[in-house]
């Protein structure tokens, strides 16, 4: 039910552009991402620029191995630029901290040795953003917010793929960040939990209008959850466009202008490629 | 498309379902039989018995006490000593060293994972030390723990120390390296630092590692103290269950040699088989971390 008014209502913000943006929650500017390997001095992006507004669905599209996962993680305050700077609500980010809860790909991001509630408790206590029975409370809400109450008590080994992103997401999201960071969350799923997860996410955001940014390299990922898109280039990254496509839900993907937004973005993508093609 | 189709179509077709409430039956509790021997202890069990048959038989038939005594012989000795002999003392004895060497064993290896942890310098340490010593039978440094200790429970626990140490953070350290990356992120994520970080996340997430170094310390600490205490046990005066094997042996006590040896696998076989057991069925079975 939710679903279908969710949908109604971004069919109806479809062609209409918003009048007046919200105010810029994160500020990228110039950054410059390398490793340092034993042998190599690898530059993951190169001078990438971005704001992200707040209640924005920032999706970050780009080939595999252009920096994507590097972007995320110095959001997230694990690798620091080694040229710009990246703020959040004006302050420099220096370290990790839980205003900016990370979901991986990985299943193995939750804790096996505790139970799917105490998973979602740990960050809240060990933080000390919430505490005692405010915490259990909110993290028993969060849980049935992803339909996983009468998982609770279950240790994550038990729980299908579909089931562990659940959970994964209902912790970011009890611990109320001021930005979600989901780095390819869906990318380990089978097609139709992949397609449920998506939905389930977009009817999150329907209720809550957190801010999210959100790393894929599929083009029908990126409109589908996105609000605005931003693709980078092949390795070293660096921002082609940033695109906006909001108004796109699973029931418009036949429609043409879904179709003329990811022709553009497969353009943007496979350019190279094409000017190849072309010249010989 | 028309490209791809080698040959002509075939006719497409739907189906109704089937009403499947007929297929008999699709679950049924096991019958207690099949119960009793699908149960691992319960199978071992039956197994001891029929070794103690065999053995039971065997000696009967070469009836030579001196050389092999029988299991009923056997249980009577250990029973006897263990009701008002000197089993129980020499026991408590040896239990009292093997704690003592194993935790201070143990808290040798904390220091050097944390060393090696934190610093790369402290894994290098780390890894050309248990390159040396670990393929080093405890025992032959016995004869060092001897100069250095002269005879008694220092040495003991020296020797065990270094049957403890090297296997334990070898296998913590192992266990801390193979802590997938997404589970370290997360912690950091929820700014866990320091002491924190190891104790919420490294050692809980390690903990199969870390279990299967215990273990196997463990039976090296076990096996390296009993085969101490035979060897110097001649002089010293409050000895342990080596030291009451090797006095058996002296008068040729065939039967308590035994008993003393059954001593030993009972307490094994107890440390392995019910403590470290109810360890691994609440922990990293429980988790699903192990099979
Ligand atoms: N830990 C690392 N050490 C060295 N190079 C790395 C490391 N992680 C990623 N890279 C390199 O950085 C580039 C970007 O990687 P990544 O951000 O993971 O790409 P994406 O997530 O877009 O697929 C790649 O060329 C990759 O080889
Ligand atoms: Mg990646």
């Amino acid at each position: 039910m939710l679903m279908t008014e969710a949908r109604t209502h971004r069919a109806e913000a479809l062609g209409t552009v918003e009048a007046t943006p919200l105010p810029v929650l994160l500020q990228v500017k110039g950054v410059t991402l390398q490793y340092k390997t034993p042998q190599h001095l690898v530059t993951a992006t190169y001078r990438v620029d971005f704001d992200v507004h707040e209640a924005d669905r920032f999706v970050i599209l780009g080939p595999s191995g252009c920096g994507k996962s590097t972007l995320l993680k110095a959001v997230g305050g694990f690798m620091n630029p080694v040229e710009g700077s990246i703020r959040i609500r004006g302050r420099e980010i220096s370290a990790p901290g839980p205003n900016r809860m990370m979901v991986f790909q990985e299943f193995e991001q939750l804790m096996p040795w505790k139970t799917v509630l105490q998973n979602v408790l740990f960050p809240m206590k060990v933080s000390g953003r919430f505490k005692g029975a405010d915490a259990r409370e909110r993290a028993l809400s969060a849980l049935a917010k992803v339909n996983l109450s009468k998982f609770a008590d279950v240790y994550p080994h038990m729980l299908s793929g579909g089931m562990k992103m659940r959970v994964a997401i209902a912790r970011a999201m009890a611990m109320e960040p001021d930005i979600l960071l989901m780095d390819e969350p869906f990318a380990a799923l089978d097609a139709l939990t992949r397609r449920k997860m998506q939905e389930e996410l977009l009817g999150l955001w329907d209720q809550l209008h957190f801010t999210v940014m959100f790393v894929t390299h599929s083009i029908e990922e990126a409109i589908l959850v996105g609000s605005r898109i931003l693709v980078l280039s092949p390795h070293p990254g660096r921002v082609r466009a940033e695109l906006n496509s909001t108004g796109f839900g699973h029931g418009s993907v036949d429609h043409p202008d879904f179709g003329r937004l990811s022709k553009r973005i497969h353009d943007f993508l496979f350019e190279d490629e094409l000017a190849v093609e072309a010249r010989s | 498309m028309a490209t791809h189709a080698v040959s002509g179509l075939r006719p497409e077709y739907e189906r109704q379902l089937t009403d499947a409430s007929d297929v008999g039956e699709v679950q049924r509790p096991l019958s207690m039989s099949e119960r009793l021997w699908g149960s691992t202890p319960f199978r071992r069990f039956v197994m001891l018995i029929v070794l103690a048959v065999v053995w039971e038989c065997y000696a009967r038939f070469l009836s030579n006490p001196l050389l092999f005594p029988t299991f009923s012989e056997t249980l009577a000795t250990f029973w006897r000593d263990l009701v008002d002999g000197p089993l129980i003392s020499r026991t408590f004895t040896s239990l009292q060293v093997l704690v003592l060497g194993y935790g201070a064993g143990l808290a040798l290896a904390a220091v050097f994972t944390t060393l090696a942890v934190s610093s790369r310098i402290g894994t290098d340490l780390l890894s050309t030390l248990t390159a040396m010593f670990n393929p080093l039978p405890a025992i032959a440094l016995l004869p060092l723990a001897l100069i250095w200790f002269g005879l008694g429970i220092p040495s003991l626990v020296f020797v065990i120390i270094h049957s403890v140490l090297w296997a334990v953070s070898l296998n913590t350290h192992s266990g801390f390296r193979s802590v997938p990356e997404t589970l370290r992120m997360s912690g950091r994520n929820y700014g866990l630092s320091g002491v924190r970080y190891v104790v919420l996340i490294l050692i809980p997430a390690a903990f199969p590692a870390i279990l299967a170094g215990l273990k196997i310390g463990w039976a090296f600490a076990w096996r390296t103290l009993i085969a101490a205490e035979l060897v110097f046990g001649v002089s010293s005066r409050s000895g342990g269950l080596g030291w009451y094997i090797f006095e058996a042996r002296a008068e040729l006590l065939t039967a308590q040699v035994f008993a003393g040896l059954l001593t030993v696998i009972l307490i094994g076989l107890f440390v392995e088989s019910v403590i470290f057991r109810a360890i691994e069925a609440r922990t990293v079975q429980r988790w699903g971390m192990q099979r």
